[in-house]
């Protein structure tokens, strides 16, 4: 088999999660638990040995050949519009499919554990296999419609996969909440798509790749905007961010893979895919980086001061989209998909971490309830520890490379306001994830329930999710935490790892940028950003693991020892009326809700009752009344009238039938 | 084959059928029900044989039988199918089938219900096949009596009210309809000395002068927006819904709505091309209007039966927004949608149906948390949602994108504003699925009993056939696009107008590929 025959089979990828998913729709609850959670994980396993098979035979084709495409069938045609089902296999696509499939490998093995006597234990799985496989179309496509189905795809399991337990009302309206708002951005991606085909006559990233730099200035903005509305969504930009920290209601698993590792860098994948859109035009570079830059930061103050384990993390995975995007924007493709793969890594073995400390707890999510875990949970921490160290930028962990690699390239790409936002951003994150690490593992153990102390009454549609501004409950456990088994800790550890040599994947040494040369093709005509000089290179490495180390420093300050008295944050109550804004996450949300169920709320009520009832149902009415007052009284059009008139309809229709079919004979 | 009269037979059947009825003794409702299937089977399995032996690439009318009935009332029995027409004829077969077996709950007077559901089958599939006018007024007319009587006589507390306001709505644009065909005929006759109510020979008449065609065409308009509905002629869709039994808001939102469409492709189109393209920004405009307001209005309702009626408003407004576009895309799309409503709203009335046979309310707010009880009965219905909002892979999704692609050729500002409906189409369906199903099980849901076998035999296929038609829609566009290009090149060459350069159809020019091409996944290589 030559490397083309390998590649021909990349078809295969998507298919064998899909073909897991449809085993276990229809068979997932006669299999039982836990068969239907191997069987999702083997399915998903297999596609990862195609990807990297499909890897190996790329690496064996020459630089500029590393691209193929594997034609299907025809699916929407009609007029001038036609678009087929096809997967295009290059280096950006096989990189992101990898990731898919790798790290949704480790996430669905932990999932086999974590699910552990779940009602619908055969459904989650066939929901998480669907997920897998709507995420590799996204990625394989060799073209925009096609790519919008995986889009879809992976926003309908999001969507399934937040309600899980749909008994608790947050999870049932946390996922509408993301649905709805991704919705927002697919009417963007729509918009995009019109103004593709209407400008080059056909959907096909062939196309675009020829056609996109003849487009006038005005057009390919507008293509670009209109894409990155639809990143924003998906990949919870500020403004559209609303719904990643409510996602956090569907079980740990589902946070790790779809709201951290995989679907919400879906947005990174597009604008890095659609680049010939972004790339000549400043100014829909320029939004991007800004926008992503932004959102670094204020999500990273949203992350300070959160008590629920998860939603620091939801934050934290918000605030590094930002980064992604702050790279994309100023054409720092290559550093963007670097420090997607790098987070991808530690960000799933901290969800999974958490994960694991939260079933260790009885289902608490409140941090403050926590502490000290390290001494119970010794794998889990080291997993845990190792990728947060990594995210917080400490050197030589991978986190510390990418996010380098991000600002550098931000700074010499011309664009000082974003990096120095950036900049700032850095120090929010080394600040709530040593916050979140040590109140976790570290400190006083707060979760021990004195003697005496009755357990509190588990309730299956309560969620756990702990919002800022409430109290801390009552310690969870009367005995010790226990870690769990092979399935749930072997995940976070390799994670972990991932976490720790990550950064070996892109090296800013000239010969070991080995991601960069490898996504060379994919980014063909993207000038590169270079550094001035190494002096200047090394001085942004300086200045930023200056500024995480303050931070990190601060936060062990404060925390060290954990909380003393349970209810008392120690930032919290430094930062003040500062804290209370930062925990409500600027108040976004909780304007918006108000917008929504009050005037918006409002308008359509009147629109129903004083438009359509009162307005044109009257209008309707009085032109009626008067049509009967002028013929005959309204009882008598009801019982008599209306009848005889149907029956001498009908009698005049059965005549002219009869008579046709009369006619028709002699004929 | 080719002798046999099957669009003939296909009207007939359920006519003879519902004669066949009356010969049914009272008492013996099963007997009637077997009648009631016998006829449906034997349309069903006819509308097949229609689809089957349907060719490909004619954008002319197929199975076109034509027999004078009268010279001197220039009434003729046309009857023929295109493109538009042979998937609504299948699809109303289908559902007539479906809906019987789901009014197996109806035990009250079971022969007559049985009789006027075969009578309004046999006038829906008249309307569909007549190519002459007044045997098309005829049936559309005809359709009235039966519907009336489904709703007055089987519906729920308010059905007199929504059966007269049913009826009041549709007979009063039915008289400008009668009137508009009269006097095109005798302006015919006028100009070329020959009374014919046929549409082809109507067709290929110059028309009238552009001042009476406007007229014309509005005279058909009125009738063709009442039943579509086109805001803002809709308010009786809503109460109509919510008293019809559930067969009968099956029917109307699956097919007898999609009448008012059809008719204007039919008929507006080919008759009056230089008023249909100057009508166009309006009716785009009220296409768009209908699309945001019936979600935002759907949103707010609190009767499950309620939201649905005014979504459909809403997708009917993606119907009018893709006719209007005047491209072949929109009009595929809108034609496709056409196709792909009856088995996303039909589902979703049939569910709706099915809760209410459970709770005995259509309240939303008498749910909740019914996916905690009946998974397979709430999965049936987010399939159905879903379809209906226009994901892709299912059948709603084809149509939708087609229409507002069209649409953003022709007339970009209306496409970008209608494209803003997919985010409200989500918001009222997603919050009601909420609403009902999610959360913890309330009162009587707790003791919800799961999908029957019987509910399943009504729901699935309509949903298997949303998924095959989302994943491989060709068959059907295939068949949609030479009559869509046809209506298009005539109006084009009728009004000397410019269609936007993107909807030819041209060399597709697709990079070749660096691999061979395999086989990929579903198998389709004809």
């Amino acid at each position: 088999m030559n490397a083309r025959d390998v590649l021909d089979l990349a078809w295969l990828i998507p298919v064998l999660p899909l073909a897991g998913a449809a085993l276990l729709f229809c068979f997932g609850r006669r299999l039982g638990e836990p068969a239907a959670g191997w069987v999702a994980t083997g399915a998903l396993a297999g596609a990862f040995a195609l990807s990297v098979a499909c890897l190996v035979a790329l690496v064996g084709l020459e630089g500029p050949e590393r691209s193929h495409l594997v034609r299907g069938h025809d699916w929407i045609g009609i007029g001038g519009f036609r678009s087929g089902v096809g997967f295009l296999v290059d280096p950006l696509s096989i990189t992101w499919a990898l990731l898919v499939t790798g790290v949704g490998s480790l996430i669905h093995l932990y999932a086999v554990g974590y699910m552990h006597g779940d009602a619908r234990y055969g459904r989650f799985f066939a929901t998480f296999n669907l997920f897998a496989a709507a995420m590799l179309v996204l990625v394989l496509a060799d073209n925009f419609l096609l790519a919008f189905v995986g889009w879809e795809g992976v926003g309908l399991c999001s969507y399934l996969l937040i309600g899980h337990w749909s008994e608790r009302p947050r999870a049932a309206t946390a996922g509408v909440k993301a649905f709805v708002t991704n919705r927002v951005g697919d009417a963007g991606f729509l918009v995009a798509m019109f103004l593709i085909f209407g400008a080059l006559g056909s959907l096909d990233y062939a196309v675009m790749r020829e056609g996109a730099a003849q487009l006038p200035a005005e057009t390919a903005t507008a293509v670009a905007l209109a894409l990155f509305l639809a990143c924003m969504g998906k990949s919870a930009q500020i403004l559209l961010h609303l719904w990643l920290p409510d996602a956090m209601e569907g079980p740990t698993p589902v946070s790790a893979l779809i709201h951290a590792a995989t679907m919400v860098t879906a947005g990174v994948y597009l604008v890095c895919r659609a680049h010939p859109f972004f790339d000549r035009h400043a100014a829909a570079g320029d939004v991007v980086a800004l926008v992503g830059a932004l959102t670094a930061l204020l999500a990273g103050t949203a992350a300070l001061v959160q008590v629920d384990v998860k939603r620091v993390l939801a934050y934290s995975t918000i605030s590094q989209l930002g980064y992604m995007f702050l790279a994309a924007g100023v054409g720092a493709y290559a550093a963007a998909v670097f420090f997607v793969v790098v987070h991808a890594l530690y960000k799933a073995a901290l969800f999974l971490g958490a994960g694991t400390v939260i079933h260790a707890t009885g289902d608490t999510q409140d941090l403050r309830l926590m502490g000290g875990l390290r001494r119970y949970l010794p794998l889990t921490a080291a997993g845990f520890v190792a990728s947060w160290l990594a995210l917080v930028g400490v050197p030589p962990l991978s986190g510390f490379w990418a996010k380098d690699e991000v600002l550098a390239k931000a700074l010499f790409a011309g664009e000082p306001l974003v990096f120095g936002i950036g900049l700032a951003a850095v120090f929010t994150t080394g600040l709530y994830l040593t916050r979140e690490a040590l109140l976790v593992f570290f400190g006083n153990e707060r979760f021990r329930r004195p003697a005496g102390v009755p357990a509190p009454a588990h309730d299956p549609t309560v969620s756990p999710t702990v919002d800022y501004g409430t109290p801390p409950g009552p310690p969870p456990l009367d005995g010790d935490p226990h870690e769990p088994g092979p399935v749930m800790t072997l995940p976070v550890l390799v994670l972990g790892v991932g976490a720790v040599v990550g950064g070996l994947l892109n090296l800013p040494f000239r010969r070991l940028e080995v991601l960069t040369h490898w996504l060379e093709p994919a980014f063909e005509g993207v000038e590169e950003i270079t550094a001035p000089s190494f002096a200047a290179a090394a001085a942004v490495s300086v200045v930023s693991v200056t500024v995480a180390a303050l931070a990190l420093a601060l936060a062990w300050r404060l925390y060290r020892r954990g909380l003393p008295e349970v209810s008392v944050d120690p930032l919290d109550v430094r930062l003040g009326p500062l804290g209370r804004c930062f925990g409500h996450a600027w108040y976004y949300d909780e304007a918006v809700t108000a917008f929504v169920g009050g005037p918006a709320r409002r308008a359509a009520e009147r629109l129903d009752r004083a438009v359509d009832a009162g307005g044109i149902d009257r209008a309707v009415g009085a032109v009626a009344a008067g049509v009967v007052r002028a013929g005959a009284a309204m009882r008598a059009l009801q019982s008599g009238f209306l009848r005889r008139y149907a029956l001498g309809v009908l009698a005049g229709t059965v005549a002219l039938l009869g008579y046709a079919i009369l006619r028709a004979g002699a004929g | 084959m080719s002798d046999f009269p099957v669009l003939s037979a296909l009207i007939a059947v359920p006519f003879l059928g519902a004669a066949a009825t009356l010969w049914v003794p009272e008492q013996r409702a099963e007997a009637a029900r077997a009648v009631g299937y016998l006829t449906t089977t034997l349309t069903l399995g006819l509308a097949g044989l229609l689809v089957w032996d349907f060719r490909a690439g004619v954008g002319g009318f197929q199975f076109v039988e034509e027999h004078r009935l009268s010279s001197t009332l220039g009434v003729s029995w046309i009857v023929g199918v295109d493109g538009y027409s042979v998937f609504l004829v299948a699809v109303t077969a289908l559902l007539f089938l479906l809906g019987l077996v789901a009014s197996e709950t109806v035990t009250d007077r079971a022969k007559a219900y049985t009789f006027w559901f075969l009578l309004l089958e046999g006038t829906i599939i008249g309307v569909f096949c007549s190519l002459d006018l007044i045997s098309f007024f005829v049936f559309w007319e005809l359709m009235l009596v039966p519907m009336w009587f489904l709703i007055a006589g089987w519906g729920s507390a308010a059905r007199r009210y929504a059966a007269m306001k049913f009826f009041l709505y549709t007979a009063t644009g039915s008289a400008f309809l009668l009137a508009a065909i009269l006097a095109l005929g005798f302006l015919h006759r006028a100009d070329v000395g020959e009374l014919t109510f046929d549409l082809r020979a109507l067709a290929a008449w110059d028309g009238p002068p552009p001042g009476t065609a406007r007229w014309l065409f509005a005279g058909f308009m009125v009738a063709f927006a009442v039943k579509a509905p086109i805001w803002p002629l809709h308010t009786w869709l809503p109460d109509v819904h919510t008293e019809a039994p559930t067969a009968g808001s099956v029917i109307l939102a699956g097919v007898i709505i999609k009448m008012g469409t059809y008719g204007i492709l039919r008929f507006c189109f080919d008759l009056f091309p230089g008023a249909a393209v100057d009508a166009a920004p309006i009716m785009l405009t009220l296409a768009v209007v209908g699309i945001l307001y019936g979600s935002v209005v759907a949103a707010m309702q609190r009767d499950a039966k309620r939201v649905i009626a005014y979504s459909s408003v809403a997708h009917m407004g993606f119907v009018v927004l893709g006719l209007f576009s005047l491209t072949v895309i929109g009009v595929g799309g809108a034609t496709f949608t056409m196709l792909s409503h009856p088995l996303t709203t039909g589902s979703l009335f049939l569910v709706i149906g099915m809760l209410y046979e459970r709770r005995h309310s259509r309240l939303i707010d008498d749910f909740g948390g019914v996916a905690t009880v009946a998974p397979l009965l709430t999965g049936a219905f987010l399939v159905a949602t879903f379809a209906g909002i226009g994901l892709p892979g299912l059948s709603g999704f084809v149509g939708e994108f087609l229409s507002l692609l069209g649409a953003f050729l022709a007339h970009r500002w209306w496409g970008v504003a209608a494209t803003a409906g997919v985010i409200l189409a989500a918001v009222s369906m997603l919050w009601m699925v909420r609403r009902m199903f999610g959360g913890p099980p309330r009162g009587p849901v707790a003791s919800f009993t799961d999908l029957s076998w019987r509910e399943a035999a009504t729901v699935v296929p309509l949903l298997a056939l949303s998924l095959f038609l989302g994943v491989h829609p060709r068959p059907v566009l295939q068949r949609i696009e030479p009559t869509a290009a046809r209506t298009i090149e005539r109006l084009t060459e009728r009004t000397g107008r410019r269609p936007p350069a993107a909807d030819r159809a041209r060399a597709h020019h697709r990079p070749a590929a660096a691999g061979r091409v395999p086989a990929v996944g579903h198998g389709d290589r004809r």
